[in-house]
């Protein structure tokens, strides 16, 4: 990573002789020039992310419906109502399903990674099959996994061919649910971790395992020292990616069962409060409740890991 | 056996079994779609194999019930405007900021980094008020907006290689009498192809298979992209596995050739995109 603020004490330095002094105006060209290629793309970022994110604690104060011509400021009655009424705070309780999931997910795609970087036979076939998932329309999944887990549907039978005879409605009741659905999510993202630590793990320099190999240290041994200290940087970032997706689930439960019984996220309920119920006030102090707490995880990763990789300028 | 074998097989019976897992629904969506509805009803379990492997019956009724060709039509609309828009926008940015220095450089680089912190998810709310009052809700240009606006990953990338092109480059074009502009287009852009290439291939897959923001910002339903229109097959299909499954099969297959012609350029694309 090179150092900008070093890199623009350079630039001002002219390249060759400069024969006269700049005019004004070409001073005034210079000066303006960057902002030419920046006003596109910060118009859009002011647009589309500020603007909301500003808007969006003024309408957390207010009791707002997202019509009305007029702002009804409320207070902190919204953010009273989000931790206190349990309805509303319950369905952080369903994150905790999904980040029981990322576990499975992260250890499943560390050892296929560890695995997969050695030589093994058809082993671009294994890392095509294990990466494809994460790249199919979210809708399709939802689909698939729909009639997988249907009564009668692939899992039941899969099931029945082993022996096992279930009427099982495996997403009848919420606990069956929920684990159903963070399994579909384990199969879907699997993949990314997975290619992630592979990327990671092919930049530790070949030569280092022959000299460890030459040591007599065995493939543990190789994975304790070698891998897990070259893949520490993407290894939290995965962690902090899994945190904040946890949290933010909506796609899979949203298409499989709309939320019911049990399956509804934080952000189905904040689209269901924002754009059925006409409760915008209320949706947002939700969604900044969200977002502060992504903030946090992620503050408090950086923290921990203070990592110049993630830092860029 | 030694114990290097024991540890070779239970190493390639996960990978196996991994495999089965992975492909398993997949392959049991494709033999459903295949099915006529007399055999779905009819057959005990959804492993059995279809009477006849080339019905295609349930492809065609899923392709024109379920106004497929509009959807690929609109998807396809959004994924050139959006995915070039990126590509300027991020390359622009990136050029801007790597190569001039400026009042409130500092500024412009700590806003744009500091979005990538925020998730879009959060802020849906409200931006969903100003898309609505620049008039945009329920038109294409809903998603093109925000698919442009919102990508901030696309612009790390290109920042990474601006830095790795030669400062020299533009000094020396400079000498002769090219301006910013010149340099940005005749020197950086093309420099630029394997960012390009990157940002094209992970922009295109997260917006062809983007559901949340079509579903909020295009409710109409001859504005339907391929999420939208298949997630609209829940109401008339719904017993109809055969249909469904064609369905989504037709979603699917767009993807699986894209992945099988690009697979290498999909990983390194990837890896740049997440670890930035």
């Amino acid at each position: 990573m090179t150092d900008t603020t070093q890199k623009a004490a350079v630039e001002v330095i002219p390249a060759a002789p400069v024969p006269a002094p700049p005019s004004r105006r070409t001073r005034v060209w210079r000066g303006v020039t960057p902002w030419l290629f920046l006003i596109a793309p910060l118009a859009l970022l002011v647009t589309f992310t500020y603007a909301p994110l500003l808007n969006m604690v003024a309408y957390s104060f207010t009791d707002w419906d997202g019509v009305s011509p007029v702002l009804h400021y409320t207070g902190a009655e919204n953010y009273q109502e989000v931790f206190t009424r349990p309805d509303l705070f319950e369905v952080f309780w369903v994150s905790g399903y999904y980040l029981a999931a990322s576990v499975v997910q992260i250890v499943l795609a560390l050892y296929f990674a560890t695995v997969l970087s050695f030589n093994v036979r058809f082993r671009n076939f294994f890392k095509g099959v294990l990466f494809f998932p994460y790249l199919i329309n979210g809708v399709a999944i939802g689909f698939v996994f729909l009639y997988f887990f249907q009564d009668g549907g692939t899992l039941d039978s899969v099931l029945s061919l082993i022996g096992v005879k279930t009427d099982h409605a495996w997403l009848g009741t919420p606990g069956s649910a929920n684990t159903s659905l963070a399994a579909v999510s384990v199969w879907r993202y699997l993949g990314l971790n997975f290619v992630l630590f592979l990327g990671a793990i092919q930049s530790v320099p070949g030569e280092l395992y022959e000299a460890a190999e030459l040591d007599g240290a065995n493939r543990w041994h190789q994975f304790r020292h070698i891998i897990a200290p070259g893949i520490k940087p993407v290894l939290t970032l995965t962690v902090i990616l899994s945190i904040s997706g946890s949290l933010s689930v909506f796609e899979i439960p949203y298409i499989m069962t709309g939320g019911a019984t049990g399956t509804e996220t934080f952000v189905i309920q904040t689209v269901n409060l924002a754009f059925r119920f006409n409760k915008t006030g209320l949706a947002s102090a939700a969604a900044i409740v969200l977002l502060l707490i992504i903030l946090l995880v992620t503050w408090v990763q950086r923290r921990l890991v203070p990592d110049d990789k993630v830092d860029l300028v | 056996m030694t114990r290097r074998t024991v540890v070779r097989t239970l190493v390639h019976v996960s990978l196996i079994a991994a495999t089965v897992i992975v492909l398993l629904p997949l392959v049991v969506v494709l033999l459903t779609s295949l099915k006529t509805d007399k055999e779905m009803a009819n057959t005990s379990g959804a492993l059995e194999l279809p009477h006849d492997l080339l019905n295609f019956h349930n492809y065609v009724t899923a392709f024109q019930d379920g106004e497929m060709l509009t959807a690929f039509t609109n998807t396809a609309i959004i994924l050139v405007v959006s995915v070039g828009g990126t590509v300027l926008i991020g390359s622009m940015t990136a050029y801007a900021i790597d190569r001039f220095t400026f009042r409130f450089k500092k500024l412009v680089v700590v806003l744009f980094l500091t979005a990538a912190l925020v998730p879009g998810v959060t802020t849906q709310v409200a931006t969903f008020q100003i898309v609505n009052s620049f008039g945009m809700f329920d038109s294409l240009w809903a998603p093109i907006a925000l698919y442009m606006g919102t990508d901030i990953v696309s612009i790390y990338i290109f920042l990474q290689f601006v830095r790795s092109i030669p400062i020299s480059l533009d000094e020396s074009a400079r000498l002769d009498g090219a301006n910013a502009f010149t340099i940005y287009r005749k020197i950086i852009f093309p420099l630029l192809k394997p960012a390009i290439a990157t940002v094209v291939i992970v922009k295109g897959i997260t917006v062809y298979n983007d559901f949340y923001i079509p579903f909020l910002y295009m409710p109409s339903e001859d504005l339907g992209v391929i999420s939208t229109s298949l997630f609209r097959f829940r109401g008339p299909y719904a017993a109809h596995w055969e249909v469904i499954s064609a369905g989504a099969v037709l979603v699917i297959l767009p993807t699986l050739i894209v992945f099988l012609s690009l697979q290498r350029f999909i990983y390194n694309g990837f890896m740049r995109g997440a670890t930035r």
